[in-house]
């Protein structure tokens, strides 16, 4: 399958003769825009693939039932919710963080560039080359059967021998790095680019919980990075961090694990906080209620987040005071979010409220994230978790929040933005239905796993017996993921029929909104804005249109970079270089090495990347 | 160039050296959770020649010291001088990193290698990860020589100088850590 749509593809492009321009327009630009929008390609193929491996889970639970064996073999069955869960943390919800900050932040905050063009593609094209990493898994030997948590010592070389795992720890070291990279490329974007006159509390909300979000990342990934390396000295060179003897630590792999994974739980949600707050906001023509208690809402939560990672794993036999200390921190959060949550329904109060899909994608998470939210506080309490630890409540529990909040969030973003990037409207009844079979979808496939949970059944169940009288909730949970493909279906038909028709936003602010990235055109121009934005009040460009002013037409001279493949080609070295690793060729890890060191040094000595422009406006 | 690019790289350098600071960080946690699991082989008392880490603690102070030289001559424009700081200080991070292969070397062949036991392991990943950023410190300052003599200091040089120059010093604090914490807390 893979091989025959690359087959297609790679004819395609010779047919029409397009390689020089999918290499000058694409693969070697360094526009945070088009980046943004490779980063959502990813994302969706990436969702369609982890939605697959979902369903085929479900399809699994459904039919392995007393002497059935289903499907898969337990072993298969292990690989698959392995790359489920790899799939959609660190491919969809991280696609998603960094495709919308390459496509609305710079825009957002008035500049014409990110801090770090080079390093944006770099982070971008490791993205990509992990992504390839974990399809080639698919073809070529076998994926990893630890969990996309990879606990040891089942990952250790012990009990998980075969290049599954190394398949997974190079899949999330490469990942890991490129976050880390385009972290920091942007929080020096926010940080030090912002047009004159945005302070920080003049920033709008998006570019609040963003900037809080890299935060997030750039103390986070570097934990991961550690522990993923730790691993595999573990596994590569015969250490003890995490094995059985020896005097390894396995509850040091689950402490340092979480330490980062808890984190990235809220690097996921925050950017979806920011969306809606934008979008219901512009939706309720109001301005959003409570700007400065949202901003401190998102600061304690950024704290927080690295104060309850032991809640994942109550059982592991802490003292009752540690487990208790974490209990409590845990619900702490509760507050906050809570804030958040009264203050966007404050914000609807009494607005003239636009119902178009945005909103319905806000209301159908405010149910859902809060089901998720009361879940969450519920198993903060460890003797409640001692009971539903690693059940089904779990699993319901935090697809109630990532659906409900990640992915619902990326929707209602998706639509709101797709005009600004595109220059098109995206048809509202398609959006519509969409969205309906997503939402009931949603609740017949989760809900059905809480009570699954409550009666005993297990996460990453592969088979259970008919007695057990479970097999009618997990049908109806199966015919719930019917419903979500279906949403896919018709969000796919969205946007085939959008593109069709081309019902183009002319005025580049199609939804009369607030902030700056409404005030150039749809689509931006390679630069965003001839002349740079003066901001004076919160919501500057609402601001703008009270009281507009004429300028003077004036020739602007900056310098933009110049494009650039080094971030392809050292992201193609390290992908044959995590590959060889895998595979344990180290003469080919050699060269792969030895090809990303020389290509970083080739294009860091670089001293003509950038060229001058003249813009009149 | 303008100097806001300036003020920006150096910024985002910090960011990154932060960072850096926190995969460090998660190392020494690992040590600290690790160095008693000596599972009946060696203990960090019976291990550590102090005398020999205090050479190696003071030949890497003393680079830091000789690439603070190097920075100032490169500020005044000399040329011919910052090289020689620089060339100075190289080889002093050489003989740093040669004098740790050594101790590793001595360590295995007494039968002490990082397979032995979770202490060794994490003993020998923490004080290596620093080793190999020496290393990548090097190759970066070679790379920089190179530039120096071949295009002068051009602001975009001066700006890599400056990030250089800060990793080294950075790397010379983790160290003092290492010192601190690895052997003279280990062999007391």
């Amino acid at each position: 399958m893979m091989l025959l749509s690359g087959v297609i593809a790679m004819g395609y492009l010779f047919y029409t003769k397009r390689w020089k321009w999918l290499w000058d327009e694409w693969l070697t630009t360094l526009d945070p825009k088009k980046i943004g929008v490779m980063y959502l390609l990813m994302v969706f193929l990436m969702l369609l693939k982890g939605v697959i491996d979902g369903a085929l889970m479900r399809a699994q639970q459904i039919v392995s039932v007393g002497d059935a064996h289903g499907i898969f073999s337990a072993d298969h069955f292990q690989q698959v919710f392995t790359a489920h869960g790899t799939t959609m943390i660190f491919f969809v919800g991280m696609g998603i963080v960094f495709g919308l900050m390459n496509l609305i932040i710079p825009l957002q905050i008035g500049a014409r560039d990110v801090a770090y063009p080079f390093l944006n593609s770099l982070g971008f094209w490791l993205f990509f080359a992990a992504i390839m990493l974990l399809n080639v898994s698919l073809a070529i030997g076998d994926f990893s059967i630890a969990g996309w948590v990879g606990y040891a010592p089942l990952s250790g070389l012990e009990f998980g021998p075969g290049e599954g795992i190394d398949y997974w720890i190079w899949t999330l070291q490469i990942a890991g790095v490129g976050s880390l990279i385009s972290g920091i490329n942007f929080i020096v974007t926010i940080l030090k680019m912002r047009c004159p006159g945005m302070t920080m509390m003049k920033m709008p909300m998006f570019v609040w919980s963003v900037l809080a979000t890299l935060v997030l990342i750039i103390f986070a990934f570097p934990i991961l990075t550690a522990t993923l390396s730790l691993l595999a000295l573990d596994r590569y060179m015969d250490m003890h961090f995490f094995t059985s003897s020896f005097g390894g630590d396995q509850m040091m792999y689950v402490n340092l694990f979480w330490a980062w994974g808890h984190p990235e739980v809220y690097i996921l949600v925050l950017p979806a906080f920011g969306i809606f707050s934008e979008v219901v906001a512009t939706y309720s023509r109001k301005k959003l209620f409570g700007y400065t208690s949202m901003v401190w809402a998102i600061v304690a939560i950024t704290v927080l987040s690295f104060l309850v990672w032991l809640h994942h794993f109550f059982t592991m036999g802490a003292d009752a005071n540690v487990n208790a200390f974490f209990g409590i921190m845990t619900m702490l959060i509760a507050v906050p979010t809570g804030v958040k949550v009264f203050n966007w329904l404050f914000t609807m109060h009494q607005g003239r409220i636009l119902f178009a899909t945005p909103m319905l994608w806000f209301m159908g998470f405010i149910a859902v994230f809060t089901i998720g939210g009361m879940t969450g506080v519920l198993m903060a309490v460890p003797a409640i978790d001692f009971q539903v630890h690693n059940s089904l409540f779990l699993v319901a529990h935090f697809h109630s929040v990532i659906i409900g909040g990640v992915v619902f969030g990326f929707f209602a973003g998706f639509t709101y933005w797709f005009p600004k990037f595109t220059g098109i409207k995206l048809d509202e009844k398609l959006g519509k239905y969409a969205f309906v079979c997503w939402f009931i979808g949603f609740m017949a496939a989760f809900l059905p796993l809480y009570a699954l949970g409550l009666m005993g059944a297990t996460r990453r169940l592969d088979h259970y017996e008919a007695s057990t009288g479970w097999q009618p909730l997990f049908i109806v949970a199966g015919f719930g993921v019917f419903l979500i493909l279906c949403g896919i279906g018709f969000q796919v038909l969205q946007l085939i029929k959008s593109i069709k028709q081309k019902d183009r936003d002319t005025t580049g602010d199609p939804w009369n909104g607030r902030t700056l990235e409404w005030s150039t055109t749809s689509p931006p121009p390679l630069y965003n804005f001839a002349r740079l934005p003066k901001v004076t009040e919160l919501d500057e460009f609402w601001v703008m249109k009270q009281t507009p002013v004429k300028h003077k037409e004036e020739v602007h001279h900056f310098e933009m970079p110049k494009n650039s493949a080094a971030g392809l080609i050292i992201s193609a070295f390290s992908f044959i270089f995590s590959f060889a690793m895998v595979w344990h060729i180290f003469w080919l890890a050699g060269v792969g090495l030895l090809g990303v060191i020389i290509s970083l040094i080739i294009r860091l000595s670089n001293d003509d990347f950038e060229y001058e422009l003249e813009v009149k406006g | 160039m303008s100097t806001e690019a300036d003020t920006r790289t150096v910024f985002g350098f910090w960011v990154y050296l932060m960072t850096d600071c926190l995969l460090f960080a998660s190392l020494f946690a690992t040590y600290a959770v690790l160095h008693n699991n000596i599972w009946n082989g060696p203990s960090s008392r019976e291990i550590f020649d102090l005398p020999f880490v205090l050479t190696e603690t003071l030949i890497l102070l003393t680079s830091s010291f000789t690439s603070g030289l190097a920075m100032l001559s490169a500020h005044r424009g000399s040329k011919s001088r910052s090289l020689f700081w620089f060339a100075i200080t190289f080889l002093l991070g050489a003989a740093f990193v040669t004098m740790e292969l050594r101790e590793f070397s001595h360590l295995v062949h007494e039968g002490y290698s990082w397979t032995r036991s979770g202490f060794l392991s994490s003993f020998f990943t923490l004080v290596a990860t620093h080793g190999l950023h020496i290393s990548v410190g090097l190759l970066w300052m070679l790379v920089m020589m190179v530039q120096i003599s071949s295009r002068g200091f051009k602001s975009i040089i001066m700006r890599r100088l400056v990030c250089l120059s800060l990793f080294w010093h950075f790397l010379d604090v983790v160290w003092i850590f290492i010192f601190t914490i690895v052997y003279l807390m280990g062999a007391a």
